[in-house]
């Protein structure tokens, strides 16, 4: 009954030390500056996918007013989180009493792999100061994360590229989440213009552009059947959580395997 | 719904954002934090990275498979044109419009 999934694997015990022997990569990154120059030219690059990324504001906008959120609650939700999955499935939660548990677990779990992507700027952002590394990371989304990763391994050395391309993403997000939350409350039947489809939508839309290639099909179909299985026994929208954890698991347990 | 002014701020609705706030910064922030002084696994990474994906899916799935032949449908056009076109705001006016057409029809 108790059987380990562990046993077989020996773990190595490598001391602390290890941690500060990284990537070779590391040594090679000669400066790093924190300019005006880069926030510049990470506001100027990052100005067509903002636009995009607008598409998504005015659509997190609508279903936030949806579902009963004020067009300042869903600005001041944009504003503060800057996260549009997690706000999405957020406003998709909320219901009368709201279940805040179930929303700032999802929150959290949706914006875990923000961890990995923040790791990733290491070797370029432990070249500048704490508040300057920390204060850039409130602005990562996906979008400017990816732009910035670009721009930093062409050997830039633009450290504040992030917080520039941020800054945009911000704006745009805020603006676009009004607009939409604006239009959204204007609505009256949902139903009757196809407004209740938005949300189904937005996250087809969203898993397009989260595929990654076959590698993605194992733990999307453990997802996927976990969810409707389980949202058929569980209580509220845990089944999401579920669901997600479940894909995860699969993943690790299954990585090199 | 609720009857409210679109300015208005129900105290428990912004404490909830700002639970959420927090959530977010710290997996914004404790990445860098964190693996600057441990390794994490490939493994555990893998499965991280996965999580997005799977919790929209794990959204999606129970979503769709409570709506019928339009929705799905409809779900099969926004799927299609953005993987075409890559563009949010084209994919989301097809999918309503289709899933109304579809709707009609059915």
């Amino acid at each position: 009954m108790s059987s380990d999934p562990n046993t077989d694997e020996s773990v190595p015990a490598e001391s602390s030390e290890v941690a500060s022997e990284r990537s070779p990569i590391e040594t090679q990154i000669e400066s790093v500056t924190f300019s005006r120059d880069g926030v510049r030219t990470g506001i100027l690059t990052c100005i067509p996918i903002a636009i995009g990324v607008g598409g998504y504001g005015v659509a997190f906008g609508v279903l936030a007013r949806q579902s009963g959120l004020s067009v300042a609650e869903a600005a001041f939700m944009s504003a503060v989180v800057l996260a549009g999955a997690s706000q999405i499935v957020a406003v998709e939660l909320w219901a009368d009493p709201i279940p805040v548990a179930a929303i700032v677990f999802a929150t959290f779990a949706i914006n875990l792999r923000y961890s990995l992507m923040g790791a990733a700027l290491r070797p370029w952002f432990r070249k500048l100061t704490s508040r300057q590394a920390y204060g850039s990371l409130f602005f990562m989304a996906d979008e400017n994360w990816a732009l910035t990763m670009r721009d930093l391994k062409s050997g830039s050395g633009r450290g504040a590229f992030l917080l520039g391309s941020g800054l945009v993403l911000w704006l745009f997000w805020v603006v676009s989440t009004i607009l939409g939350a604006t239009v959204g409350g204007a609505i009256g039947d949902p139903q009757q213009y196809g407004f209740d489809f938005i949300l189904a939508a937005v996250f087809v839309a969203l898993a397009v552009e989260l595929w990654e290639g076959t590698s993605t099909l194992v733990p999307w179909l453990v997802a996927l059947g976990t969810a409707i299985a389980a949202a058929n026994v569980l209580p509220g929208q845990w089944y999401v959580i579920v669901g997600g954890l479940a894909a995860a698991l699969v993943e690790v347990i299954r990585h090199d395997g | 719904m609720t009857g409210e002014g679109a300015l208005s701020l129900e105290p428990t609705v912004v404490a909830v954002i700002l639970a959420m706030a927090a959530a977010t910064v710290l997996t914004k922030v404790g990445g860098l934090w964190l693996l600057s002084r441990f390794d994490v696994s490939d493994r555990l990474e893998a499965g991280l990275s996965v999580l997005p994906g799977a919790i929209v899916i794990a959204l999606l799935g129970p979503e769709l498979a409570a709506g019928g032949p339009a929705e799905w449908g409809a779900g099969g056009v926004v799927l299609l044109v953005m993987w075409r076109t890559e563009n949010i705001l084209l994919a989301l006016v097809s999918g309503v419009v289709s899933v109304v057409a579809f709707r009609a029809v059915v």
